[in-house]
């Protein structure tokens, strides 16, 4: 059993006691232990279950690697699935659960599948679920639905808060490891900022537990010290707790800070995301353990060798009595020492060398502990925890030579330098056989902005395995970033490292090398996945050769722990089958972030009204107060309506559609886009942005306008009103005025930048009320300042002046069909304005209206809206709009493509109004059916509808369409598509429904 | 995440702060063109590996176009310019020039 010892535990503080839950049960650990070790001190070897198989699995490692120990943290607005137990803190009300099984951890239905895994081989869902197809949808997939996923979605909204935050420097360093607090010392000497982060609460890596001695110095005490001298510098910034996640092109970098996820409560951001800008990184990211495949190696109690003296050394925690180490390297028998150290038994050394290795052996084997040279573990026995060992000859097929009780096996298959950020950009590998393991390949950097390299590696995650050559190395690459990034270089002496010497390892890919089909289908290499030694064989044999397919076909690397114990022993699995080197299969892709990161810190603060700021006119708030039912409109809030007492909105839009008619309605049109385009080539400009011909209108006048883009197709539409000689105010659709603003910009930039011309948005300058309806001149001459009259102010004419003492420019423009002023105030007069408006027309029978109003009473009258009669494959001429664009001009943006014989063909849908023979409201968006079907067996159609609504007005559902050949087929009934039921006739006839000679707006 | 000097500016920009705007130098064909010109200026775009000429706009600082000359294999930056011309300056076809000796892109060398 595992357990908490009396000695070590360098990390925790035994005067804290914490108490936490796991499954529901009650358990204490204390200050400074991860979650994994809190676990097992309370004897939780079993922490989850696989999922494939459903396999009883321990924790086998002690960091962001580990594979097995994933649970769900946290209870409802706090809770988080996958969590690693090795990274998490413990604290004081920590609630844990184990995941992946059903019913419970300790007995789950789901492991069945462990005894079909015959049946269950790599490509299994491939093979099975192609036929018969019809499964697929009523069978297969939702039995796949259920057992698919880890932990569990969070279902309550997170309670937490999270922030980015941007930081520059010249170097970043990442890994908090003795090489990395070199590399930093070293960097921060010549002057220039540096940020050190490091993932975990403590630094100094693996030194401290190893028994490393620098300058004389226990590495631990060395570690305080220069942290403490690095913490001294005004140029350095140093974080703990803040992984290094991610390296992107040209010196960006990402670090996540988990700031309160071990003091949860306390006030603080959950996580911060770091958005670092810097000249050069120096990844000191050390490595990872590799894991030995033999049968059995994923029963709980099978650890890594590391592991075991870390739970031992750090934290105070036996993972058992009696453990049997198996290794191929020298590293290894530290832990043997270790355990040695601790009062615990080791039985036996198991080492596939059969020369064995050097000091540390000799060390181990001067204890009296007994070494088996040139052997290998041929099984594990045990079910949820190891009962023993079978030890068999490594040179052979895996017969047993004698059987060994423990409970712990610790397994080392050597290290696998960290390349992950030194990959995420670029930077390529090479394989080194003596060390058996994949390091960045200096003379292959990724490449920064200036085409050097950007990124430098120290220390074991360089392939430094000793830590003399890490120091050293750690401290020339700091030199060297330094330097690259402006720093001045001096001269400063290297610490001296010390640690026992180390005889090579011999790579171990499988154990036994033989090994009997029957014991590679239980020598695991992905553990969360439950991918087997048997499964990449398979792959290799059925011909996936590349190793990126042999990944997918087999899922190995693709858990949440992505490969970082896996991959390397999968593909060197792969090159043996494929009888190609390691270095010819190559490894998969690396891609940040280096582990999860959680969703929450990447949106950061956006989030709520934070997600995108809101656009408000100057009268928003009185709408808000007089009961608007709010739309967003590009990025603005318009009301949609304004409800009065209990009435429903449709009951609201239909009043406000009458009243304006028949009386008085205002309209918040300040949204609308308001562009000037200003100078002596200004007309000559518009002539091109528009289709229709804007230098010869007269000042004093508006005239409506499209814009297309080169493609020919229509983009917005609005009314230009000339102001002067050489001022125009075009007005935009209210989504659409950056855009435009941004496409005149860009023609007027890249095209005919020698025009001089001026263009300015004012669009939030000016606040814009649309007074509509028959009474709306009386208002205004009650009102004063200004002659509005017929004579003076006439329909499309324009003029300035002042409204009840408020400076303003009317437009006699309407987009309702009556008379209508659309007039322009100085935002800072517009709710001033509006108000006074709202009271001076109660007499008038005055109501404000909004959007949907005003959409039906342009519907009524035929003009197409941007976004409903369009979609980017429409053109003018589709819409009846032939007639605003211009005959004379020679050119304009869009000319050339509406001549494409495709575009000047009337064979296309075209703009109709639609009346349904019951006078019901067609679906927006339905289709208009037509015979036949074509190659996908859908049937054939001939039109859709774009805008629809019930008419107040009128009385009954009116809606536009287009229509293959429409204007040509008047009065004919076609078929509509009704979701749900049988399809709708109706007649196509004008578009303009109200007032077709326009006759209202021109009085 | 690209970093790039705007040259209006005269300072780096994130990518996150500046926009796209594809191919550089390109001609505009309009009415009188024929369809293949037509075709080819408004379809028509080259895509090569190396050295590349592209149109951004600093979106979120000045609202000026400019142009980038750089490589699209190893995203290095050989320099930025004005959109106001018709072909890259001289300097910038140096400095490709002692980064990439032969290189070519459309009729530019």
């Amino acid at each position: 059993m595992s357990t908490r010892l009396a000695s070590h535990g360098r990390l925790i503080n035994r005067a804290r006691a914490l108490s936490f839950t796991f499954n529901g049960k009650v358990m204490s650990g204390f200050e400074g232990d991860s979650l994994a070790a809190s676990l097992l001190a309370n004897d939780q070897m079993l922490m989850g279950r696989s999922f494939k198989y459903h396999r009883p699995r321990g924790v086998l490692a002690s960091g962001g690697e580990e594979p097995n120990a994933l649970i769900n943290l946290g209870v409802e607005s706090g809770f988080e699935p996958n969590a690693r137990a090795t990274t998490t803190e413990t604290f004081s009300g920590l609630t844990a659960a184990s995941q992946n099984h059903f019913p419970s951890l300790e007995f789950d239905v789901g492991a069945i599948n462990s005894k079909l895994s015959r049946f269950l081989p790599a490509g299994f869902y491939y093979k099975m679920f192609i036929h018969p197809r019809s499964f697929w949808k009523h069978i297969y997939e939702p039995i796949i639905r259920h057992s698919a996923g880890l932990g569990k979605a969070p279902k309550a909204r997170d309670q937490d808060s999270y922030e980015h935050y941007y930081h520059h420097c010249e170097v970043m360093v990442v890994g908090g490891g003795i090489a990395g607090l070199q590399a930093a010392q070293s960097a921060a000497a010549t002057g220039v900022r540096v940020l050190l982060v490091e993932q975990t609460a403590h630094w100094g890596g693996r030194a401290p537990v190893d028994g490393v001695t620098i300058d004389g110095l226990a590495a631990e005490d060395w570690v305080a010290q220069t942290l403490a001298e690095l913490a001294a510098c005004d140029n350095v910034v140093i974080r703990n707790r803040t992984q290094g996640s991610g390296v992107y092109d040209h010196g960006y970098a990402l670090a996540y800070e988990r700031i309160a996820d071990h003091t949860p409560g306390d006030g603080r951001p959950r996580h911060r995301l770091w958005r670092v800008r810097c000249k050069q990184i120096v990844t000191a990211t050390g490595a990872i353990e590799r894991p030995l495949s033999f049968a059995g190696n994923d029963i709980p109690g099978v650890m890594l060798a590391s592991a075991v003296r870390d739970y031992v050394v750090n934290f105070a925690v036996s993972p058992g009595d009696r453990t049997v180490v198996v290794t191929n390297n020298d590293d290894a028998y530290r832990t043997a020492l270790c355990l040695l150290e601790a009062g615990l038994e080791v039985p036996l050394i198991v080492d596939a060398r059969p020369e064995g290795g050097g000091a540390l052996m000799e060390a181990v084997q001067a204890s009296g502990i007994r070494v088996a040279l040139g052997r290998g573990i041929a099984k594990v026995k045990g079910g949820k925890r190891v009962t023993g060992v079978q030890i068999c000859a490594q040179a052979g097929e895996g017969s047993v030579l004698e059987e060994v009780a423990c409970d712990v096996v610790a397994m080392s298959g050597g290290w696998s330098p960290v390349v992950h950020l030194w990959s995420h950009c670029g930077g390529k590998l090479i394989w080194d056989a003596d060390q058996a393991m994949f390091r960045p390949d200096p003379d292959q950097p990724p490449l920064g902005a200036d085409g050097a390299g950007f990124v430098k590696v120290a220390g074991l995650a360089n392939g430094h395995l000793r830590s003399a050559p890490v120091l050293e190395d750690a401290a020339e690459q700091g030199r060297a970033v330094g330097r690259a990034a402006g720093g001045k270089v001096q001269k400063a002496a290297v610490p001296a490292a010390m640690d026992a010497e180390e005889v090579a390892l011999s790579p171990v890919w499988l154990m036994p090398q033989g090994a009997s089909y029957a014991l590679r289908s239980k020598a695991w290499l992905d553990f969360q996945n439950d991918v087997k030694v048997s499964d990449v064989q398979l792959a290799a044999q059925e011909g996936f050769e590349s190793v990126e397919h042999a990944k997918r076909y087999t899922t190995l690397g693709m858990a949440t722990d992505q490969g970082k114990l896996s991959n390397i022993n999968g593909l060197a699995i792969l090159s043996k089958s494929l009888n190609a080197p390691i270095p010819d299969v190559g490894t998969t892709t690396f891609r940040p972030p280096y582990t999860p990161i959680s969703m929450a810190s990447l949106a950061g603060e956006a989030r709520g009204e934070l997600f995108q700021p809101v656009r408000k006119t100057p009268m928003h708030a009185w709408h808000d107060s007089h009961g608007a039912d709010w739309e967003p409109v590009g990025g603005w809030r318009r009301p949609y309506a304004y409800l009065r007492g209990s009435e429903t909105v449709a009951q609201a839009v239909e009043r406000e559609v009458i009243n304006t008619r028949e009386k008085l309605g205002f309209l918040d049109a300040s949204t609308l886009g308001k562009i000037i385009v200003k100078g002596p080539d200004a007309g000559k400009f518009l002539d091109m942005m528009y289709t229709n011909m804007m230098s010869n209108l007269q000042p004093g006048r508006c005239r409506y306008g499209l814009m297309c883009s080169e493609n020919g197709f229509l983009s917005d539409d609005g009314v230009v009103a000339r102001i002067d000689e050489q001022t125009w105010l075009c007005h935009t659709t209210s989504g659409g005025a950056d855009r435009i603003h941004a496409h005149m910009e860009e023609w007027l930039q890249t095209e005919w930048w020698d025009w001089k011309v001026w263009v300015v948005n004012v669009t939030e300058q000016l606040a814009q009320v649309a007074v509509v309806g028959p009474n709306a001149r009386k208002l205004l001459e009650k009102l004063g300042g200004m002659d509005v009259s017929a004579e003076r102010l006439p329909f499309m004419a324009w003029a300035d002046g002042t409204i009840a003492g408020i400076d303003c420019r009317a437009y006699r423009i309407s987009f309702s069909g009556e008379l209508s002023y659309e007039i322009a105030v100085p935002a800072n007069q517009g709710l001033v304005f509006w108000e006074m408006l709202m009271e001076a027309g109660a007499e008038f029978g005055a109501m404000p209206y909004g959007t949907e109003c005003l959409h039906i009473l342009r519907a009524e009258k035929g003009f197409i809206m941007i976004g409903d009669e369009t979609d980017g494959t429409v053109i003018p001429q589709d819409l009846g709009l032939s007639w605003a664009i211009s005959k004379k001009k020679d050119d304009f943006l869009g000319k050339r493509a509406q001549q494409r014989s495709f575009m000047d063909n009337p064979d296309r849908w075209q703009l109709v109004g639609l009346e349904t023979l019951d006078g019901s409201v067609l679906e927006d968006g339905a289709y208009a059916i037509a015979e036949g079907s074509n190659a996908n067996g859908q049937g054939n159609t001939q039109g859709r509808v774009t805008s629809t609504y019930y008419s107040p007005t009128l009385g009954k559902g009116i809606a536009m369409g287009l229509v293959h050949n429409g204007p040509e087929r008047m009065g004919e009934v076609i078929y509509f598509t009704k979701i749900g039921t049988n399809p709708v006739q109706a007649k196509i006839v004008s578009p303009v429904f109200y007032d077709p000679e326009g006759e209202k707006a021109n009085v | 995440m690209l970093i790039l000097n705007c040259p209006y500016c005269g300072c780096y920009k994130d990518e996150t702060e500046l926009s796209a705007g594809g191919e550089a130098h390109l001609k505009r064909f309009g009415p009188g063109a024929s369809d293949a010109e037509f075709e080819g200026y408004l379809f028509g775009r080259v895509n090569p590996k190396g050295v590349h000429f592209e149109r951004w706009r600093c979106a979120s600082g000045c609202g000026k176009w400019f142009h980038a000359a750089r490589c699209t294999a190893t995203l290095e930056v050989f320099g930025t310019y004005k959109a106001q011309t018709l072909k890259p300056p001289q300097a910038i076809k140096d400095a490709i020039s002692a980064k990439r000796p032969g290189w070519t892109w459309r009729d530019f060398s």
